[in-house]
């Protein structure tokens, strides 16, 4: 009797201790469980809020025609939401670009930060010196920059050599859409993928043949 | 009396009565909004709360009204919005109520921030209200900024295209986010459906908060003008009648000025922007992109930096260090009434953001970078450096003894307060 109570104390005891052992373990993996279904539920509804497949494929590149565009002439286009320009720059503008005045005021004068295509990586920024292709979204938080393409010695503001200026917060950019110093606007306007179907055809989303670069390759759109 | 469990309650009302003894609200609202001991000495400062409630309300009623009326989508919101100023029984009404309701929330919600500033209403042991009420504020700042994207104006598009871009500065995820947030390639239809949904719905997490922000001050009590602690029931009186009458004084002037702006001048610039009232034009920016009124001293900030990311985190940075001003602030005395040297300080913060304010709604050129520049390094110096470093070194004037006695006429006794040292610095 008395032996077999003795047995049956210790046995409980040795079932407590073993127990609060076991219970810490199965709360434990309890809790782990939860969070991680919590989170495999909750990433369904995250990821719905990124861009949707019809959003996606609405981004399909366009073909621009670019035959009806003078000289010192700048037009706009809209693929993916985004305003493409697209300039027709003269011999002068090509010439400020190079021009040691101009290249002094600039953050990134030789596009180090990537934002261009390898085949946009040269002085004009482009895939033919006369012809600009940029994303006309301002690079400090989005306004668009207007184009002033003349020189001036007060429009828009003093010492004008021609460019871009952001409406916004005062951002400036040169006609290839490098920044200059001293604005918020932290880099130069990204310039989208694009090739030239023939002299006066411009296709913009599509890269020349054996590149690879998209938008989301940049630093900052 | 007490049977199966039912709660006991003195409501002679036999309906009253028995809902109580099953679910005793009415005992809750007796204690909270009767009995509940307030302090004595309140002056008019105190009820800039119960008007951000009743703001809140009204924002609630006029909100769910409007959408019965709104179109979330970029082919219809623009057209929607003009349908009920022109088509809709009362329509303009009901939104002008809502335009001049966000303004002025934020109107009674400031006065109310720098009530607890100039009071002291931050320190111990009113921590969590204040932390509860910073979260009130980011939450009243996004409902606000989402629903002025809802109309789809010029102002609305690139307001929006301006602020969500702010996340873009954020190394290595910003790009990520910021698509995340527009659901496509730039702020368009998926982005205006999902903040009508989150518009609608932040209000009512407001709610939630709004609820635990005062079951907080419940719990402690009201701060009051002299910043000293309650010492007993001399000090206070009961919540009704004497503070439901003058919260509703409060109401009523308040109403009256709602209504003249409603009435009167709801396209006074600062409640509308005309800009917002020609459609949004993705192609088009607005010649001079400027938020509400009530987002200009943060957008100043904003833009007196010369660097993206550090004009982000300067701007949040200036919201979110509201979080640790119960513990940057090292005075023990509460009330800036004695505190010589801060109650000038303050004056000058409170005139730091108009000054950012003022700067935020003009161009970023000339005098006004510098004026930015300046007002933004005294808003931080003020939070950083001021708030710690004048507690230690400012001798504050002696406190009166007790509420009661400086209500009734006893003024201060220097010496009493002298022997106390936590009411001394
Ligand atoms: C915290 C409270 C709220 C604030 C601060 C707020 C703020 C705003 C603001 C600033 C606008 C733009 C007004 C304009 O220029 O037309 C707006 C529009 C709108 N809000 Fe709210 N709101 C609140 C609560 C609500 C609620 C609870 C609902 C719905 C249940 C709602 C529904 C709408 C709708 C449909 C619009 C678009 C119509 C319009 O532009 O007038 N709001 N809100
Ligand atoms: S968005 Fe262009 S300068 Fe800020």
């Amino acid at each position: 009797m008395a032996s077999s109570s003795e047995a049956a104390t210790a046995n409980s005891e040795g079932h407590a201790a073993e127990g609060a052992e076991r219970r810490d373990f199965l709360k434990m993996v309890t809790l782990a469980t939860a969070a991680v279904g919590v989170c495999a539920v909750a990433w369904p509804f995250i990821d719905s809020m990124n861009p949707a497949k019809d959003t996606i494929a609405a981004g399909s590149p366009i073909d621009v025609d670019l035959s009806q565009v003078a000289p010192g002439q700048q037009i706009v286009v809209l693929w993916r939401e985004k305003p493409i320009l697209l300039v027709n720059r003269p011999a002068e503008a090509l010439k400020t670009l190079q021009s040691s005045a101009m290249i002094n005021r600039l953050r990134d004068p030789d596009s180090r930060v990537l934002q261009q295509p390898p085949y946009a990586d040269n002085w004009h920024r482009s895939v033919k010196p006369e012809w600009a292709v940029l994303v006309g979204i301002c690079t400090h938080l989005g306004c668009l920059p207007q184009y002033f393409p003349n020189p001036s010695a007060n429009t828009p503001v003093a010492d004008w050599p021609g460019g871009y200026l952001c409406p916004c917060h005062g951002s400036k950019y040169d006609l290839a859409g490098r920044v200059w110093q001293g604005v918020p606007a932290p880099f130069n306007l990204p310039v989208p993928p694009y090739n030239f179907l023939d002299a006066r055809t411009v296709r913009i989303g599509e890269n020349p043949p054996n590149v690879t670069y998209s938008l989301n390759d940049i630093v900052q759109i | 009396m007490a049977e199966l469990g039912l709660q006991e309650n003195e409501f002679k009302n036999p309906v009253v009565h028995w809902i109580d003894a099953r679910l005793p609200v009415f005992t809750a609202m007796h204690k909270e909004y009767r009995q509940f001991p307030t302090p004595k000495n309140f002056n008019y400062f105190w009820n800039f709360g119960a008007l951000a409630t009743v703001n809140l309300a009204i924002m609630i009623i006029t909100g769910i009204f409007l959408a019965m009326n709104y179109n979330p989508s970029t082919a219809g919101a623009f057209d929607s919005v003009e349908r009920i100023m022109r088509d809709v029984n009362w329509g303009w009404m009901i939104r002008y109520l809502h335009v001049v309701g966000a303004s002025l929330f934020f109107v009674t919600v400031y006065v109310h921030i720098f009530r607890g500033l100039y009071y002291g209403s931050y320190k111990k042991p009113r921590e969590m209200i204040w932390m509860l009420g910073v979260v009130l504020l980011l939450l009243l700042m996004a409902t606000a900024f989402m629903g002025y994207v809802l109309p789809w104006g010029q102002m609305s598009f690139w307001g929006a295209t301006v602020i969500t871009n702010l996340f873009g500065a954020i190394p290595v995820v910003g790009h990520g986010i910021v698509t995340w947030l527009w659901g496509g390639f730039a702020v368009a239809n998926p982005t205006l459906n999902r903040f009508f949904s989150l518009h609608y719905l932040l209000p009512f997490i407001i709610v939630g908060f709004l609820v635990l922000h005062i079951m907080a001050l419940h719990t402690v009590g009201s701060n009051n003008p002299l910043g000293i602690d309650v010492k007993g029931p001399q000090d206070t009186l009961p919540f009704h009648p004497y503070y439901t009458v003058k919260d509703s004084v409060g109401v009523c002037v308040y109403l009256i000025v709602f209504a003249i702006l409603v009435f009167f001048i709801p396209h006074q610039p600062l409640l509308m922007d005309p800009n917002n009232s020609i459609q949004a034009n993705p192609l088009q920016t607005p010649s001079d992109i400027v938020p509400e009124w009530y987002f200009l001293p943060f957008y100043a900030i904003l833009r007196s930096v010369p660097n993206k990311l550090g004009g982000v985190v300067l701007l949040f940075g200036s919201i979110f260090v509201l979080f640790f001003l119960p513990w940057l602030d090292t005075s023990p005395v509460r009330s800036c009434r004695f505190r010589p040297i801060m109650r000038w300080l303050w004056v000058l913060f409170v005139i730091d953001v108009f000054v950012l304010g003022y700067v935020g709604a003009n161009r970023p050129v000339g005098i006004f970078i510098l004026l930015g520049r300046i007002a933004t390094v005294w808003y931080y110096i003020h939070m950083l450096i001021f708030l710690p470093l004048v507690g230690k070194l400012e001798r504050p004037l002696p406190l009166p003894e007790s509420i009661s006695k400086s209500v009734l006429g006893g003024g201060a006794l220097p010496s009493a307060a002298a022997a106390r040292p936590m009411e001394k610095a």
